[in-house]
Formats: structure tokens, sequence, C-alpha cells
């Protein structure tokens, strides 16, 4: 065991090394597919059918394919199309498709959410379709989607530790050395999966500080302050850090 | 690769061995759902029911699984017990990994059950096991359905995770004869493709479920 810690304290950096890469890559794709959840989900409430359509197979297409095909596609069959992408790119771009178009759902469905009257005040304020949505349905909508964007963060984190077989040096690959050089499986893997964890925790608290203040701005929830000072909060409205 | 980028011919070649992994690929989804429909319902009532001692290491339990990559717990249970089949290991991983999912859509199933079914449930003095068993676990599976279908859809679509402990489901049949003949095109592109013919069919049927239902 003393060996094992030895071990680890030696791995520590490359150990880092390797969350720099996971976390390049989740935060890569996710900004890559919250872009297009938001585009894709804009445009699958369209009213033109010309827009609608395609979305909605572009979203089924990437939803429906997998993305350990997806990833392995664009990393083995994309350059025979004459694409070669370095192997950060492949993964940011199939983790950012996947997920993008789940999260297009999302975004489609908290849209939808938003109470018609919020739709209609914008109308009868006569404000036009950008100004309508920038100002007041999208931040209504945020508030709705965080919870479930967040779901798909911790999902696409996961996702990541596909990286290892397109070449990447992420932490499952990191895991695989330090189990070569501890040869304890068990005890090497633990510790890569409670990195993991870590990692999936301070993702989720990252997200619950964005609920918390999306909430407040729409007025709805007590402020960030207020939830992660000590005294209880004084209000009836549930704290969104649950 | 001779002329072209797409060959019929390789396509026809790829065929056999990916229908023969598509029948591990269905097994593996068949029997890892149902290994989690059984323990999700188990991690549920457990967190439900039990005294602090239990709910504790149990709901850690969840959390540690739920936020960890399927990937690693696969090669990592893969490499622990190296005398078991890997199907075996991959059906059994699936199944609880999706259990812990599972669990969720299960509590949220039997919060939505009225009180005043459980009220109903303690005026007719019915035994503890009895309310559960013929009153609020029926209307909350019903709740639960299309949960567990959506996830059977997504796990159908995970199986592919099992090519890391060197299960022949289809796509890594698809990847094995890639690396034989040095062309993945034709094989990748049509697990993929299957994949969709497979999952959205029965996600509108889980929609239509949905509706119905609701």
């Amino acid at each position: 065991m003393p060996d094992n810690l030895q071990s680890l304290v030696d791995a520590l950096p490359r150990l880092g090394e390797g969350v720099v890469v996971t976390l390049q890559l989740t935060l890569g794709g996710a900004a890559l597919a919250f872009v297009l959840a938001v585009a894709l989900g804009l445009a699958a409430r369209a009213r033109s059918l010309w827009l609608r359509t395609p979305t909605r197979v572009v979203v089924e297409f990437f939803r429906g394919t997998s993305l350990v095909v997806q990833l392995f596609w664009l990393f083995y069959v994309l350059p025979v199309f004459g694409f070669r992408l370095e192997s950060m790119a492949v993964g940011i771009v199939a983790l950012g498709l996947n997920y993008g178009a789940y999260g297009s759902e999302v975004v489609r469905g908290s849209l939808n959410a938003v109470p018609v009257g919020q739709w209609e005040a914008t109308k009868a304020l006569s404000l036009g379709p950008v100004h309508r949505v920038r100002r007041v349905i999208l931040p209504q909508a945020w508030a709705l989607m965080i919870p479930l964007l967040t779901n798909l963060l911790i999902q696409l984190l996961k996702g990541s530790a596909l990286a290892t077989y397109i070449l990447l040096h992420d932490v499952n690959y990191e895991i695989g050395q330090l189990r070569i050089a501890t040869r304890d499986t068990f005890f090497s893997y633990a510790v890569g999966l409670l990195v993991y964890f870590a990692l999936a925790y301070v993702l989720t608290l990252g997200m619950n500080a964005l609920e918390v203040r999306a909430k407040r701005r729409v007025g709805a929830g007590p402020t960030l302050r207020e939830v992660v000072r000590l005294a209880p909060v004084p209000t009836s409205v549930g704290a969104g850090a649950a | 690769m001779t002329g072209g980028l797409w060959s019929w011919e390789q396509a026809a070649a790829a065929l056999p061995p990916i229908l023969e992994g598509f029948r591990v690929t269905l097994v593996a989804t068949v029997v890892g759902m149902v290994i989690a429909a059984v323990l999700g319902l188990v991690i549920a009532l457990v967190r439900r029911s039990a005294g602090r001692w239990l709910t504790v290491p149990v709901g850690l339990f969840v959390e540690l699984v739920r936020s960890t990559p399927l990937l690693v717990q696969l090669v990592f249970v893969y490499l622990m017990l190296p005398s078991v089949p890997a199907l075996v290991i991959g059906c059994t991983v699936l199944g609880v990994h999706y259990a812990t999912y599972l669990s969720e859509v299960y509590r949220a199933g039997i919060e939505a059950v009225p009180r005043g079914q459980w009220e109903a449930a303690t005026a007719l003095d019915l035994p503890r096991a009895r309310v559960w068993r013929a009153v609020v676990l029926p209307q909350a599976v019903r709740n639960t359905l299309p949960g567990l279908g959506n996830y059977a859809i997504s796990m159908f679509k995970e199986t592919p995770y099992l090519f890391s402990i060197s299960v022949v489901e289809m796509f890594t049949a698809a990847q094995q004869y890639g690396a034989a003949t040095f062309d993945y095109t034709e094989a990748l592109t049509m697990v993929g493709l299957i994949f969709l013919a497979v999952s959205y069919p029965t996600s509108l049927l889980v929609r239509r479920m949905e509706n119905r239902l609701a």
C-alpha cells in the first residue's frame, strides 16, 4: 500500500494532465453542444416546414446512431473522405454533435414550457422577435433547462472517457498507466473513479450555482449569496441547489 | 477501396459478421435491462423505506456509479474478475449502471402515486406488503413505463462500449472487420444506420405510449 501511494504521488502530475485533457474535451464538447442545442432547439419550433424537417432529421440522426459509432466514424471514416481531424477535434466534435442533439430537445421542451401568456404579453407590448426571445422567453426557459443540461453535461463528461481509444491521454488513459505502475487494478481504478466522481461533483456544483442565479434573475428563488451562506434562507421558495 | 468511396461489395461482405454481432447486442440489451429493472426497483424501495445505516451507503453507491463513466467501470470489473466471461460482465455492469438511473425513475413514479391511495390503503388496514404489491406498485410502474422504455433505447445505444472488454457485439464486429480489411467505411456506417433504424422507431413507440398513459 505505501508503494501504491508513492506511485500515486509520482503519477500525480500525469494524472493532472489527464484531468486537463478530460476537461478540454468536456468543456469544448459542452460549448459546441450548447450552441447546437440552442440553434436546433429554436429551429425545431420554427413555423416553416423547410426549417423544421431538416432540424428533426439532424437531431434524430445524431441521437439515434450511438456516440461510440459517431466518434469512431469521425476518426476512421472521415479521413477517407478527405477530412483529417486531430484526435482532440474528433472528440470535441463527436461529443458536441451527439449531446447537442440531445440538448436541443431540452431547449425545445423548456421553450414550450414557458407559459403562453408570456408570449402573448410580448406581442401585446409589440416587442420584436429577437428582443422577445432574448429578453423575456429565454431567461425563463434558461432557468427551466439548467437541471436537465446538468444531467447532459455529466453524461458528456462520462462519454469523454472514450478519448483513450482515439489516442488521447485523458483520465481514463492515465488510470491504465497508474495500473501498470502499481500493478494494483483495484487501487488504480478506485483512484480513477474518484477523480471522475470529483469532476462530476464540481461540474454539478457549478451548474447549480448557475441555476440559482438564473432563477433569481427571473424573480423566483433566493440569490446565490443567500444560498451559500450558512443561515437558513427566509423564503418559502425552494433553493435551487437541491 | 477500388474506385469510389462506397463499395456495395464491401458492405455485403461486412454484413454477416455485423448481424452476428447484432444478436449479441440484443442479448446484452435485454439481459442488462432486466437486471436494471429489478435492481433499480430494489434500490428505490431501499432508499425509501430502509434505515439510515442502509440508505446512506446505497445512496453513495448510486451517486458513485451514476457519475463515473460506464467505460471505466466495464474495464475495471473486467480486470478484477478475469475468470468471468466478458459478456456476463458486460450485461451485469450495464445492468447495475442503468439500475442507478432507473431507481430515480421508480422514485418519481412512486412519488406520483396520489396520497389518497396511501390513505385509502391505511383506512382499509391493508398490511404493508400488500399496500406496495396491490396498490402502489401497479400504479407506479404505469408511471415509469415510458422512462424504462427511454432508458432501454439509451442502453441499446451504449452497448458498443462493450468493445472495451472484447465482447463482439455489432460495433466490435464492424471494427474487427475494418481492422482486417483496412476499410472501415461501409462497416461502421452500416452499424450506425442499424442503430438508427432500431432506436428511432422504438423511440416513436415509447413517445406514443407516453401520450397514451399521460
